[in-house]
């Protein structure tokens, strides 16, 4: 069955994000499920160009621009200030990138978490700081080539588990998402609207200057990581029930890393040794999900 | 109302009587009395205001942008190494032209550790285009608080209300505290010309190229300027509702003096009774106060300095390397205008030491002494 995305286009076209920008699908289909009573909250990141220069904009809805460390925060004082004047129904997102959620905007949302603050908090992970030009962040997958983990001192860390410490505040909602699966994506985003509290959506989003491929695999690879396993996507409610929402046909991670220059230094040994981080990380996941389920 | 509270307790005041709606503020020595305070208010319903619990001052400033970008009435307090950690936000409120008001009991900056009081953190903070105002006492810090309001929603700037760490923060002092129906008549709710609205979608704060960057900073500098005016209008209003005014700084014994010094904040009660001590021995000693920092009142400056022959500026901060703050702003209004007019620049007060009428006379002997300065800095009280 064809599955139709809502008619309401809430991105303009003609923005400036680079062809293939897996960031630019998922604003889309954010917004498609937020509805036009939403404001956003952009930090420094990519998106900080791609919503527009002075004076035009590439959405539809409000923004609010504001400090790389300050989303999560700045997106709660919005919320409040609304509800302050009496206004409750407008949802407020920040969206933020790897650097902004990860790194350097992590205290903030830490912080909104544990009050629960009530918005919706996304991270477009594009896995390195894009907008300055690639260089490493804390969710920068292990092995990977960035401008700061050059030949051959490649990242020599796992990409940090930022669902884990999202999970860890006991928010109501954290979801992974992907725009290689708008249905799943807009019914995660929906989900969220209608919960109260700290929502948070990780999103793995395609970067084809960053991860250096061809920007029309941008939807493939994002699909392949889903279906390798690298990039599961599940749910889990209030910190504690994992829901898997797909299930991924478990391909080997090879195909997903050998389409992709910032993999291609690879050696097979490599590939192995990531087929068991991911091999071992969904077995975790499935613990969770089985233990969560038998506790029902 | 007359009551015998701290000058924290006078900030919190201040904020309830200005209604503010959104709270969001973060501890930190001498300020946490005025959290506790604002705290309790909330949480009786004395004042219908969101406390946010944030968990540091960079979010606390970060939070009041977001509220006053919604449209929100916002408010916060801070100090020393609070009000530091949030100089990249303090920018980003002025550039983003919210009216915000954030009351900073002075605190010297570290290292080494110090809690004590001294200008050093909020003159630090003089470029970030909030408007400054130092207070002498409690009553003159409730009465700013409401005021900053009425400047900053007319010029679409922030305030930063400033009052000394401990000599006012925990000092006790009998203040009228007028009544809430009364506030509301001079300082009405809040109806911001620009607001985050999904009926009437904006992107605000969007990159400017180079060809437009320069203009929006005009802008701010001609807000800082129509500041001044109506910063006088409001007082005046503020007086005429009230009965209480202070002007952008404040004449006291100008006229005929030979030395007149120049002093904020808390110093300047010590140098009322030194003057006062003075005119009684029949010598023209005078006192110039400086309420306004931000915008700098450099025409008002010029009128009364230029007069003067010898000008006793007392500085409770240093800026490393050149001198006394309020004394180079004060030798750059004289540029070209008050060329036989001394400027001493004496440093005193740093780390929260006292400034007591012995240390100001002391000020006033050493200018006696000299017909014109040996060097920009004569430090005051300093061990061998």
């Amino acid at each position: 069955m064809r599955y139709e995305l809502p008619k309401e286009e809430l991105l303009y076209s003609g923005h400036i994000g680079c062809p293939g920008c897996g960031a630019s699908l998922s604003m889309r289909y954010a917004l498609q499920a937020l509805g036009k009573k939403t404001m956003v909250v952009i930090p420094a990141c990519c998106w900080a160009t791609v919503a527009g220069f002075f004076p035009s904009t590439s959405l539809k809805v409000p923004i609010l621009h504001t400090i790389f460390e300050a989303a999560a925060i700045t997106a709660s004082g919005v919320k409040k200030g609304l509800v302050a004047r009496g206004i409750e129904d407008v949802e407020v997102m920040a969206w933020a990138g790897d650097g902004g959620t990860f790194d350097i905007g992590l205290q903030a949302l830490s912080g909104c978490a544990e009050r629960n603050d009530d918005i919706i908090y996304v991270c477009y992970d594009n896995e390195a700081y894009m907008n300055t030009g690639i260089q490493r962040s804390s969710a920068t997958p292990m092995l990977s080539w960035t401008t700061t983990t050059p030949n051959p001192a490649f990242k020599d860390t796992p990409k940090k588990d930022i669902m884990e410490i999202m999970a860890a505040h006991r928010i109501p909602y954290a979801a992974t998402v992907s725009p290689a699966f708008p249905e799943d994506f807009l019914t995660k985003m929906r989900k969220a609207r209608a919960i109260k509290g700290l929502r948070f959506i990780h999103i793995l989003s395609s970067c084809p200057p960053g991860w250096k491929f061809p920007s029309e695999l941008s939807v493939k690879i994002s699909r392949l990581a889903v279906e390798t396993k690298i990039f599961p996507l599940y749910e889990i409610e209030n910190g504690r029930k994992y829901i898997l929402t797909i299930q991924p046909k478990g391909l080997p991670v090879g195909e997903y890393l050998k389409m992709q220059g910032r993999f291609s230094h690879l050696t097979v040994k490599d590939i192995e040794t990531i087929q068991e981080n991911v091999n071992e990380e969904w077995e975790m996941l499935m613990a969770k999900i089985q233990l969560k389920r038998n506790r029902r | 109302m007359e009551r015998v509270i701290s000058g924290n307790e006078a900030v919190a005041y201040g904020a309830m009587l200005s209604r503010v709606q959104v709270i969001p503020a973060y501890p930190i020595s001498p300020q946490t009395t005025i959290v506790e305070a604002l705290s309790d208010f909330c949480a009786s319903g004395m004042l219908k205001a969101d406390f946010v619990k944030v968990e540091s001052e960079h979010s606390a400033m970060a939070c009041c942008i977001g509220a006053a970008s919604a449209g929100a009435r916002s408010f916060t307090a801070t100090s020393a190494q609070g009000l530091a950690l949030m100089h990249e936000v303090l920018h980003w409120a002025a550039g983003a032209r919210l009216p915000i008001v954030m009351a900073n009991v002075n605190r010297a900056m570290s290292a080494p550790w110090t809690m004590w009081c001294d200008q050093g953190d909020s003159l630090s903070q003089r470029d970030t285009g909030w408007l400054q105002f130092y207070c002498e006492d409690n009553q003159e810090v409730l009465d700013s608080v409401i005021m900053a309001y009425r400047i900053s929603e007319k010029v679409l700037l922030p305030s930063m209300v400033c009052l000394d760490g401990f000599i006012l923060s925990h000092t006790y002092e009998q203040v009228e505290i007028p009544e809430i129906e009364e506030v509301d008549k001079y300082l009405p709710s809040y109806i911001p010309k620009f607001k985050l609205d999904v009926e009437d979608p904006h992107s605000f704060h969007a990159a400017f190229l180079p060809d437009i960057y320069m203009e929006q900073r005009v802008k701010m500098q001609q807000a800082m300027e129509e500041a001044k005016a109506v910063a006088r209008e409001v007082d005046g209003e503020f007086g005429q509702a009230f009965g209480r005014s202070y002007g952008i700084m404040e004449e006291y014994f100008v006229e005929d003096a030979d030395i007149l010094l120049v002093t904020t904040g808390t110093i300047t009660g010590t140098a009322r009774v030194v003057v006062d001590e003075y005119r009684k021995k029949g010598e023209k000693i005078g006192l110039l106060k400086m309420k306004m920092f931000r915008p700098f009142p450099t025409e008002d400056v010029r009128r009364v300095l230029q007069k003067v022959r010898k000008v006793a500026v007392v500085d409770r901060n240093i800026s490393f390397g050149a001198t006394g703050i309020f004394a180079q702003e004060i030798r750059s209004a004289l540029h070209h205008h008050g060329e036989g007019t001394s400027v001493f620049g004496f440093i005193a007060g740093l780390g929260g030491r006292d400034v007591t009428p012995a240390t100001l006379k002391e000020i006033v002997e050493f200018a006696k002494g000299k017909e014109v300065p040996e060097g920009d800095i004569a430090w005051i009280g300093v061990k061998p």
